[in-house]
């Protein structure tokens, strides 16, 4: 913030960072050969919704921006006990469910709703269960920087599992280093 | 001053004002005896300015303490932290300290010197008897307070205040004695003159207290404002101040006096509403900041 915004106590809308999304990809290889670790199909987009037009109110209002087809039930809406919407995609293949996402994400920006981005979300299980748990990597939007999340209950987490995605993605994705952004993210909506 | 006495009936905010007059006023007086007894210029404000800043330095350190605030880890009050977690990055800053008083007033406060060192804090009063939307439109108008760094220019005001009260007491006690010096005048001359010295920097003093309240006031709106556009929902923010100001009016005076020094970082002023003689206010009247979010609120919706 500079010192203009201070002087007049204001606080500029942060935009989101999308370019580091499609990172992805290289790190689902990696995740496979490393940790055994593959898509679950799910990934899920999760922003805070405003009041007024010139923000999505309802659910119908998000459907139509993001045009789904009300027919096609792989795209679900729901609102998490905090208040956040979380739009999530349903898509065997990762490559699509990237793509998906990012449309969502961009079609956002485009309506001017950048500013209330907070994250997405990538399910990923063992390949061979049990193996060493599932994982959810999860994309800042603000910070354009991935980390890993291993709920084991209902708040508890694998902080050791994590650690250890960190040390075999670090090189794929840009890791968030500030350990204190890796948010719990207790009941989420994708698995 | 004939009695020192203030009966509660004349309003809480006529204490903190005569609170803020006579600390000014103290003030003027140490300064004025440190200069006389030949303490040198530049050692009164070097003291001035050590207070000033460690005023602000330990800024956190004395408010969680006034408040009986402590720390909380994410393991003692997950949901508290869920919700800063969200805001800090939504609003992609970082995350301060999260404490939580046990007081029973509702009320939450931001402070620390820097947004390193900013502490978010809580009272156990505000948790029960908000819903967690209106919880976090509180929290996003203290965070605003951290992002707007309202903790430094606040002391920054304050400093400058006593610095130009100050001065002027510098520069006419200097005049005094350089001007009046071997022309023979009586000694009463000289204590009419130390009278006007310190009459001059009172005034000065008063118009600096009254300037930094103006400002203060003008913070919070900031705060409002920048809040309610982090979180999308202006209305929220005026549910949540509606519910924090109207139980205040409830809570017997004897337990809202104890933390009247923390006004100026408070979410709500700790006083009853009505008898806050606005110019004398660290906070904005209620129904100023319900007009501005509302504005907000019928500006988001075009």
């Amino acid at each position: 913030m500079g010192l203009r915004d201070t002087i007049f106590g204001r606080t500029k809308q942060v935009a989101p960072n999308l370019d580091n999304l499609f990172a992805l990809s290289t790190a689902a290889l990696t995740l496979q050969s490393e940790l055994d670790l593959v898509t679950s199909g799910q990934g899920g987009l999760c922003f805070k919704a405003g009041s007024g037009e010139s923000t999505i109110t309802t659910d119908d209002d998000i459907k139509e921006l993001l045009d789904f087809d009300s027919t096609n039930n792989k795209v679900t809406l729901t609102t998490d006990d905090l208040g956040f919407k979380w739009l999530v995609v349903n898509d065997p293949d990762l490559e699509a469910l990237v793509t998906r996402i990012h449309a969502a994400d961009t079609s956002m920006v485009e309506h001017g709703l950048g500013p209330r981005l907070l994250c997405a979300v990538f399910g990923f299980v063992p390949k061979t269960p049990p193996g060493e748990g599932s994982v959810r990597l999860v994309y800042l939007m603000k910070q354009g920087t991935f980390y890993p999340f291993a709920p084991t209950g209902p708040s508890q987490r694998n902080n050791e599992l994590e650690l250890r995605v960190r040390s075999f993605l670090s090189t794929d994705l840009p890791i968030e280093k500030e350990l204190s952004r890796w948010m719990a993210l207790w009941n989420l909506p994708v698995n | 001053m004939a009695k020192t006495k203030i009966e509660s009936d004349h309003g809480l905010n006529v204490r903190m004002f005569l609170t803020g007059l006579g600390l000014v006023a103290l003030y003027a007086i140490i300064v004025s005896v440190m200069l006389s007894l030949g303490v040198s210029v530049v050692l009164v404000v070097i003291i001035a300015g050590a207070l000033i800043f460690s005023q602000y330095y330990f800024s956190d350190k004395v408010a969680m303490f006034a408040m009986h605030a402590h720390e909380v880890t994410p393991q003692q009050e997950p949901r508290l932290h869920e919700i800063v977690d969200r805001l800090c990055l939504l609003a992609n800053m970082e995350k301060p300290r999260v404490g939580v008083s046990e007081m029973d007033m509702p009320n939450a406060f931001a402070t620390g010197r820097n947004p390193n060192h900013a502490v978010i804090c809580a009272t156990r009063g505000i948790m029960n008897r908000l819903n967690d939307e209106e919880l976090e439109a509180v929290l996003a108008h203290e965070l605003s307070h951290v992002a707007h760094r309202d903790v430094a220019v606040m002391t920054i005001a304050s400093g400058v205040g006593m610095l130009a009260g100050l001065v002027s007491r510098i520069a006419l006690f200097g005049a005094m004695f350089g001007g009046g010096g071997g022309r023979g005048r009586g000694g009463q001359n000289i204590v009419l003159l130390e009278m006007a010295t310190m009459l001059v920097s009172i005034v000065i003093y008063f118009i600096a207290f009254l300037l930094t309240m103006a400002l203060s006031r003008y913070r919070e709106l900031a705060a409002d404002r920048s809040g309610a556009i982090l979180i999308g929902k202006p209305s929220v923010l005026a549910s949540a101040l509606v519910h924090v100001t109207g139980d205040i009016g409830k809570i017997p005076r004897t337990d809202l006096r104890k933390s009247e020094g923390m006004n100026a970082f408070f979410f709500a002023p700790a006083l009853a509403p009505g008898t806050a003689a606005n110019l004398f206010s660290t906070h904005p009247s209620l129904e100023r900041r319900l007009d501005q979010l509302n504005k907000l609120e019928k500006e988001l919706n075009g």
